[in-house]
């Protein structure tokens, strides 16, 4: 049993020391990093390599457009999968098993392998350069719908949609009126999951959008990718950037992960 | 008298209009998903199989057909077999102890423990953290001269490793990334799968005089089967599109090269970054040569996904 404990108290070291470690290198000098033995607690620099951060990219830019992006696909990703997983969970029509089997099995397809036609496609919209293109490719994904469906089905009581019916409730009206308030807790997870993966999404950004009208990550690849190699820059800009989202989580770790383990039960 | 028509009329229309939305309105519910699947992500997919047949660049205005001609350049490419190794090492690399290490601690977890919370949310941090700030951040861990990681082997007398430079280096330090920040994510995985297995069962082994071991390879892992086929296929796609850390590590560790290289060598240009070169970030914006690319790599996904589906299945607890 003490073993137990002292194994996952070293892995939960190996987890954090790396965020830990970065905000020491971000709060110093250049030439603290070649120290040796390397400095092991954070400096006073922080807030002058927050600003250089501001003078080599247009991070507040970055951040305005992420926060965008993020909160336009949490939104639309909430809504349009508690539509999709109430039809799945809780209403008949022909096709639905079939249907909801394609969904799941469309999680596995690669999408990254279209990624040449996507841009064409982008190109032709002339959405390239904008929010347009992160956002709307990302309104509702199978992932939420699947999440969705095995909340309600669980969740929310048949009897309650039948008294609604009585009532003289449409679909509609039982959706805004009964499933919508008893997915909150759900959808408040999906919202958050889904927050951070677009907060987090590097690629797709990086081809489609331009280096002076970028997301936070896209910004802080190329605070990176300098010519001298600036690692106080960069995690400067890793701290202001990720850290806070990391925070969150460990605010809401315990719901964030209560989701993530029960999305994942059957798959 | 005459209300009576009225009213029937009138429920009839509300009839209609009932079976119109009992019968009609789930299908407008699901549509948003499926319209949006096909069009970025099933239309793409098939259309690069189109562009693939094509000599196909982003600067001409018109696109000649030539059949199977990329594909036979491709296979005649020593970039592609190059990216193809590298694709396959780093994805073993980093998949393989990956999973073991999440069985095993998924498996400490599943216990009564104090502080579980705590534990859970650590195991979760570097999956939340973006691949971005990862590969930044063990850029510098990595470092050939002031990083930590050569700072602490020297202690044991290795003399300090130009990580990024070798082959062999950059692809442990890449899965190294890779592991970190997906370990924890799968561990939880396989522990909500081993929550649902009867906690009779241990107890009656327990009586048996099964220890630790044998109970996690005899109950826990028959049990927990069709989970561990779902997080290795899901684990196997994933491995076989990496781009964003060998993208990223060329760039923040210095050393030369392009963005899309995978090192001035190429010891770790993986196949997603190999297409992300030709279609993007060479001077001829090859889109015919790099879709073609795509498809050869969904073929490798389909073949290594299936072989690791198989292996998975068969396995019986002797697995680990």
């Amino acid at each position: 049993m003490r073993l137990r404990y002292l194994t996952l108290t070293a892995v939960a070291f190996f987890s954090a020391f790396p965020l830990y470690y970065s905000v020491v290198v971000a709060s110093r000098h250049n030439s603290a990093l070649a120290e040796v033995p390397p400095p092991l607690l954070p400096g006073g620099n922080f807030f002058a390599n927050v600003a250089r951060v501001f003078d080599t990219v247009p991070f507040g830019l970055a951040l305005l457009n992420s926060i965008i992006v993020a909160g336009s696909i949490s939104i639309a990703v909430m809504f349009f999968s508690t539509l999709a997983g109430f039809a799945f969970a809780k209403l008949k029509f022909r096709g639905k098993n079939a249907m909801l089997v394609i969904t799941v099995a469309t999680m596995m397809v690669p999408a990254q392998l279209g990624i040449i036609p996507l841009y064409m496609l982008m190109v032709k919209l002339e959405w390239t350069g904008t929010n347009y293109a992160l956002i709307v490719p990302a309104l509702v994904n199978a992932f939420g719908v699947f999440f969705m469906t095995q909340y309600l089905s669980r969740a929310l009581p048949t009897e309650l949609l039948e008294a609604g019916r009585v009532d003289g409730c449409t679909t509609w009206g039982l959706f805004w009126h009964v499933v919508l308030p008893a997915a909150r807790p759900a959808a408040a997870v999906l919202g958050m999951l889904t927050f951070m993966s677009a907060w987090n999404d590097y690629f797709w950004p990086l081809v489609v959008l331009s280096p002076d009208n970028p997301t936070v990550q896209v910004a802080l690849s190329t605070l990176a990718s300098g010519y001298v190699n600036d690692y106080v820059l960069g995690l400067a800009g890793t701290a202001i950037g990720t850290l806070p989202l990391v925070a969150v989580f460990a605010l809401f770790g315990k719901q964030i992960i209560g989701g993530i383990m029960q999305g994942a039960v059957k798959g | 008298m005459s209300t009576l028509p009225l009213a029937v009329t009138r429920r009839r229309g509300q009839g209609m209009r009932h079976t119109l939305d009992v019968r009609v309105s789930p299908y407008a519910y699901v549509a948003p998903f499926f319209l949006l699947f096909c069009a970025f992500g099933l239309f793409p997919l098939v259309y690069t199989a189109w562009v693939s047949l094509h000599e196909w660049t982003l600067l001409s205005e018109t696109q000649t057909f030539i059949g199977l001609d990329n594909f036979a350049t491709l296979l005649a490419d020593g970039y592609f077999w190059n990216a193809t190794f590298n694709t396959l090492s780093i994805g073993v690399l980093s998949t393989v102890p990956q999973l073991v290490l999440a069985i095993w601690l998924a498996h400490l977890l599943n216990r009564r423990l104090r502080f579980q919370t705590l534990f859970r949310v650590s195991l979760l941090l570097p999956n939340v953290t973006s691949v971005v700030a990862v590969v930044v951040i063990f850029s510098q861990l990595f470092g050939r001269d002031f990083g930590m990681i050569n700072w602490v082997l020297s202690w044991f007398g290795v003399g300090s490793v130009d990580w990024a430079a070798g082959t062999a280096s950059s692809h442990v330090a890449l899965s190294v990334m890779i592991m970190w920040r997906w370990t924890g994510y799968n561990a939880l995985i396989f522990l909500a799968a081993m929550q649902a297995v009867p906690r009779e069962l241990y107890e009656a082994a327990t009586l048996d005089g099964a220890g630790n071991f044998t109970q996690l390879r005899r109950i826990t892992i028959p049990m927990i089967r069709p989970t561990m086929i779902f997080v290795v296929i899901v684990s196997t796609i994933g491995a076989m599109q990496i781009i964003a850390e060998p993208m990223l590590f060329g760039q923040s560790s210095g050393g030369g090269g392009g963005i899309a290289t995978g090192g001035p060598d190429r010891q770790f240009q993986t196949l997603a970054l190999f297409v992300y070169e030709q279609g993007f970030a060479n001077s001829t914006f090859d889109f015919g040569y790099a879709s073609a690319a795509s498809w050869l790599m969904f073929l490798a996904v389909v073949i290594v996904a299936g072989v690791n589906f198989l292996i998975t299945r068969r396995a019986k607890g002797g697995l680990v």
